[in-house]
């Protein structure tokens, strides 16, 4: 009900939302709770695991009951709080976690059983027989309780993430942060103001009071106003900080269209990581409820939410309240409801010393022990020295005092301190490097108070800072004293509840005490308490004096639970922002992609590179046909690959040569200029890291070529060698990959095929294999070298990138002309198998020099990374797993990659495997299936049968050991 | 004999507007990397100074202005953008041809520091990044380099065969901070 006269949005544009399917009005800057209980609907959800009717508990994002799902379909935002939901124009809410409706809940049958269903229940009970937990009892279990459900379809909706930094972080626009946001401002830094609420000014907007003289919300919108205009201070609301990290890291989620029909390319939310110098929490403080039996009523309220509703949404949530406190702060509730007209029947103190008031009745030293009323409250029992008297009311107004919002100071494990006199945990000051604390969140409750602190804070930040900070005044605000006496639980029958949201209460706490589950982490796994949405903001400091109390300890020696990241719920679509489809990782297209995919190219993706694995003809049905094909016109014509991800990195400078000698096992220094050396590098341990060749093109300037996987990590390695253990060497590197377009032109018809390219002709004793030089490509400075990965006569001809399509595009139309075309990476696979040439594959960081059978490429003359510990003995040790070669010879004539291989005769055990295949491929050359793999004693068991079994693939095939270079041993062919 | 066409990193792809946002390519006629030798540095900045008229930049920043630019690149390396370099640098640098290796990409517009925020975690707010200034920083998970060119203009750069990538990811990022109206 609203009411006239009160409220920051009166006269403002009216909004239509439907609840539940109801058409309903409400105003603009309503939250939906607001707009609710101004349409007089109490009754908006059910809980977690009873099924009780629930209502409005709070006025913010700690909200433990009003969870509703927003919008349908793949959009449907399930458990979202009442509390912070903006009304919008066409929102559509719904109630959850009920069947048929909220009004009517068939599951409420739960209510009933609840003596059976305490905590702990679960895990007594179905525990036998075993395998019905999986199949029945959880999914049981699962459908009854619960909250929202995800619309099972893929979320539609754009999320993104981003990037913030600044001086000062202030948390939190009350009293405190304005005045700290205040003050660094005027001192010129650069501060980013968060505030969760849709608008700032805390609990500013919720009270009656006065600030230097006027309405508080009125002067916190001048501070606003102020600065904004300032230009260094961002203005961030809707935004809530939600982890404290490292190095003044902060993790915040803004919405950004929680607040509005959806628009094209406009994200939902924005998860920010604000790097801050320093930081101030100004949070405030979070009120809590006092367990008594039947406490979750609809209509039994937070007192201070109650407040806000009447002062800033001008909505009364009763016409007949009552208010229960144990402190001074909740007598506000009933002076705010009198002057505002609506009636108050008594405001219960549990404090004998309340004060009292010639507005309303007060009841000093009484408790509320009982509620009536299912689906709103209608009547409250009072306990007092006069006995047990019953009151009709349509709101209870209650407040156990407040909890200050120490969240984000404890994510870094720190622990706050217990004070006796505010009955509450209050921050230690270091918890969080470069975070201040200010307010409430401080356990400083009054406005004057706050804004002092705040004004402090922003000082002490600012000397941090080094920034001189302005004289600025306090500006006058009340400054009453924070008076409690701590009430947690009314003593009595029934169920009084803690934890609104997991249906905890006071004997499941107790319960959770006599089964020895003391410690409070253990209570709250026992009985859930704490744990969802709302992370227990209500109820967690209640939870632990039960416990205290019911284990004979103090309230500081029971301790709190962990604080753990998220302040409030982050949803996994904006943590995830931008990685959804192929955002997850970049694309690496290559200058040939265009040719590929006019060719209907299947792509591989080889780390983040994209590259043809074969280009299939009309009429070719499988990948086998084309491969099969492709190979064998390397073979007989020529083919052309497109070969550019290999990492390119030109090394120069006096020490060049010295460099290389130092990471290759093989010697260099001794390269000719023109010339191209194959080469290993080790690991430090001794095992292989990397292969490839590296050109001399000139005096002291080389290119290394490194494989594709590596190109990166061998990069690193080269940094770290010249930055780390050899600074002295007068040597440069530089990556050159991108800049370069490199084909592979292979086959019998090779050099005719670029003879027609270059600018001047080549012929085999002017350019030898393993030679390299630059070259004149059709015009373009370009370079050549002569080598082979597929054992023909092969080069790899280099343009700048910009050129990379046109030459491509011009190599497939002269080797189609030459009876050759182009071939992908399955090809060039079974070309390299068949000539026994390693990749990643063989050389997968557990291979040796050794086991490759080049140990003598382990130059003697020379010292070279991993030379000491690759003469270890048990990487030496002829009965490792060796390179060889495998065919299949029974009457199973498949291979396959990974697949183990044993002795004939032994079982097929771990203990008796003998190695296993890391390449396999159908030669079209030979006709038959083959193999690379290690096994144990290899080079010495050629000729051998063996069996090979890959228990995933159903295979079982009797392989002849043999040589791993399968074709053209002498090597004949690429030579020329 | 025919002749081989040159193709930018970009082409196909660019330029875009969003709001008042637009994304064009640079395609600067020549890219080099410049590492000096040991000891070279202060004669490698005087040469640079004599033949292209800027000096090499420090950590962070960058020299030249326009069409004749060189930003810092890397621990002792810089790239010379625009000019092809003069030979007689190779004396006391190391120097690579990079030319064809980035597509590099101009973000213009009041809101282009919004729209890196959005890919790199760089500070960049105009006090601590200013014009001149140059940052090797991660650009939505690849490795970038951003340097601001003018009050409200960036250069990005990332490797040629991440071009698309970089340019739907910013147009992406143009499109939510430009929603946002």
């Amino acid at each position: 009900m609203r009411v006239p006269g009160k409220g920051l949005y009166e006269g403002g544009p009216s909004v239509s939302f439907t609840f539940n399917g109801r058409p309903m009005m409400g105003l603009e800057g309503d939250t939906l709770a607001s707009a609710l209980l101004a349409n007089d609907v109490h009754l908006v959800a059910r809980s977690f695991k009873y099924h009780r009717p629930r209502g409005i508990l709070t006025a913010g994002s700690e909200e433990p009951n009003a969870l509703v799902t927003v919008g349908s379909g793949a959009e449907q935002d399930p458990n979202t709080r009442a509390t912070v939901q903006e009304l919008f124009d066409g929102l559509e809410a719904r109630s959850q976690n009920c069947w048929p409706t909220v009004e009517h809940d068939v599951m409420a049958v739960n209510d009933l059983a609840a003596p059976f269903l305490g905590a702990g229940f679960y895990y007594k009970t179905f525990m036998w027989p075993a395998a019905f937990w999986e199949k029945l009892y959880e999914p049981m279990i699962r459908r009854a309780a619960g909250l929202g459900a995800l619309s099972g379809a893929a979320d539609p909706d754009l999320y993104e993430k981003a990037y913030a930094h600044c001086d000062l972080l202030v948390i939190g626009s009350g009293p405190a942060g304005l005045m700290t946001a205040l003050v660094a401002g005027r001192a010129g830094a650069d501060v980013i103001l968060a505030e969760e609420d849709s608008r700032m000014g805390g609990r500013m907007l919720a009270e009656t009071e006065e600030v230097d003289g006027q309405p508080a919300h009125l002067w916190a919108e001048g501070v606003i106003a102020e600065l904004e205009a300032m230009g260094n201070v961002r203005l961030m609301a809707r935004t809530s900080v939600a982890g404290a990290y490292d190095q003044g890291t902060y993790a915040a989620l803004e919405k950004v269209g929680h607040h509005r029909l959806r628009q094209p390319g406009l994200p939902r939310e924005c998860f920010w990581r604000i790097a801050a110098k320093q930081a101030v929490l100004a949070a405030g403080a979070i009120e809590r409820p006092v367990a008594f039996r039947n406490n979750d009523r609809p209509g039994i309220m937070a007192a201070g939410a109650v407040r806000a509703y009447l002062n800033r949404w001008g909505v009364a949530p009763g016409q007949n309240v009552t208010v229960f406190a144990n402190n001074d702060d909740a007598h506000r509730t009933a002076r705010d409801l009198t002057e505002a007209g609506v009636h108050v029947a008594a405001l219960i103190d549990s404090r004998h010393d309340a004060p009292g008031s010639d507005l309303f009745k007060v009841i000093k030293g009484g408790q509320v022990c009982n509620a009536s009323g299912r689906k709103r409250v209608e009547s409250i029992t009072v306990r007092s020295v006069a006995g047990e008297e019953k009151i009709q009311t349509d709101c209870l107004a209650m407040s156990g005092g407040w909890n200050p919002s120490v969240h984000l100071a404890c994510h870094q494990n720190g622990r706050p301190a217990w004070d006796r006199d505010s009955a509450a945990f209050l921050p230690v000051v270091g918890m969080v490097p470069g975070l201040s604390y200010a307010g409430a969140c401080n356990g400083t409750f009054s406005t004057a108070g706050a804004l002092r602190e705040g004004v402090e804070a922003a000082r002490a930040a600012l000397a941090e800072l080094g920034i001189k900070a302005p004289d600025v005044d306090v500006p006058q605000a009340q400054d009453d004293p924070y008076r409690i006496t701590a009430l947690w639980a009314v003593p009595g029958k029934g169920r009084a509840w803690l934890d609104f949201q997991n249906d905890v209460s006071v004997k499941d706490v107790q319960q959770a005490a006599t089964e020895n589950f003391r410690s409070v982490e253990h209570m709250k796994r026992y009985t859930t308490q704490g744990m969802a949405t709302d992370q227990g903001k209500n109820s967690n400091v209640a939870a632990l004096a039960v416990l205290a109390d019911a284990t004979g300890r103090g309230i500081a020696e029971t301790g709190t639970t962990t604080f753990r990241p998220p302040f409030s719920p982050v949803s996994i679509g904006a943590m995830g922002a931008g990685a959804t489809d192929m955002g997850f990782k970049p694309q690496r297209f290559l200058t040939s992609h265009g040719v590929a995919e006019e060719r209907g190219a299947q792509q591989l993706e080889v780390g983040l590179w994209y590259r043809a694995g074969y280009f299939p003809k009309p009429g070719e049905t499988n990948w086998r046909q084309s491969c099969d094909r492709e190979v064998t016109m390397v073979r007989e014509a020529v083919g052309v690959c497109d070969v550019s991800t290999l990492g390119k990195i030109d090394i120069q400078g006096p020490d060049a040569a010295k460099l290389l000698d130092f990471v290759y096992t093989g010697m260099f220094s001794t390269l000719k200029e023109g010339r191209v050396r194959y080469g290993l590098m080790l690991r430090e341990d001794g095992f292989i890291m990397d292969d490839g060749t590296t050109a001399r093109l000139g005096k002291t300037h080389y290119v290394m070529t490194t494989t594709t996987a590596a190109a990166g990590q061998v990069m690193a390695h080269l940094e770290f060698v010249l930055q780390a253990l050899r600074p002295e060497w007068d040597v440069r590197i530089a990556s050159a990959t991108e800049h370069w377009a490199q084909f592979a032109v292979a086959g019998p018809k090779a050099r005719a095929l670029l003879n027609g390219l270059l600018d001047s002709q080549i012929d085999s004793a002017s350019f030898p294999f393993m030679g390299c030089g630059e070259m004149s490509v059709m015009g373009v400075k370009g370079r050549l070298f002569r080598i082979s990965f597929s054992g023909e006569e092969g080069y790899e001809i280099a343009v700048p990138a910009r050129y990379g399509d046109s030459l491509f595009r011009t190599l497939t139309a002269r080797a189609e002309a030459l009876g050759g075309g182009l071939y992908g990476m399955e090809a060039l696979n079974v070309l390299r198998i068949e000539k026994g040439f390693i990749t990643h594959a063989e050389i997968n960081g557990t291979v040796t020099m050794h086991d490759l059978g080049m140990e003598k490429m382990l130059s003697t003359k020379k010292e070279f990374i991993g030379k000491s510990l690759a003469q270890r003995p048990g990487l030496t040790d002829p009965m490792r797993e060796g390179l060889v070669g495998l065919k299949p010879v029974g009457a199973v004539k498949q291979l396959s990659s990974g697949a183990h291989l044993f002795s004939q005769g032994d079982p097929v055990e771990r203990v008796y495997d003998q190695g296993y295949v890391t390449s396999v491929g159908f030669s079209p050359t030979l006709g038959h299936m083959i193999g690379l793999g290690f096994l144990k004693n290899g080079q010495a068991r050629i000729g051998e049968h063996i069996r090979m079994v890959d228990h995933m693939r159903g295979l079982d095939a009797v392989c002849e050991v043999v040589n791993p270079v399968f074709f053209d041993p002498e090597g004949g062919r690429l030579r020329g | 004999m025919a002749e081989l066409i040159a193709k930018s990193p970009c082409a196909g792809l660019l330029p875009l507007t969003v709001g008042g946002l637009t994304l064009s390519e640079e395609t600067p006629a020549a890219m080099t990397s410049v590492a000096p030798y040991q000891g070279q540095m202060d004669v490698l900045s005087a040469a640079m100074k004599a033949s292209h008229g800027m000096g090499f930049p420090a950590p962070g920043r960058s020299t030249g202005k326009a069409g004749n630019r060189a930003i810092w690149f890397s621990r002792d390396m810089a790239l010379l953008m625009g000019p092809a370099a003069d030979a007689s640098l190779a004396d006391h640098a190391a120097l690579t041809d990079q030319s064809d290796g980035w597509a590099v990409v101009r973000l213009e517009g009041e809101q282009a520091a919004e729209v890196l925020a959005r890919l790199t975690p760089a500070d960049l707010r105009p006090s601590v990044f200013k014009r001149g200034h140059t940052a090797r920083s991660e650009v939505a998970h690849m490795m970038g380099s951003i340097t601001k060119v003018g009050e409200s203009a960036f250069v990005v750069m990332v490797f040629r065969s991440m071009a698309q990538t970089l340019v739907h990811d910013l147009k992406t990022a143009m499109e939510a901070v430009a929603a946002r109206g």
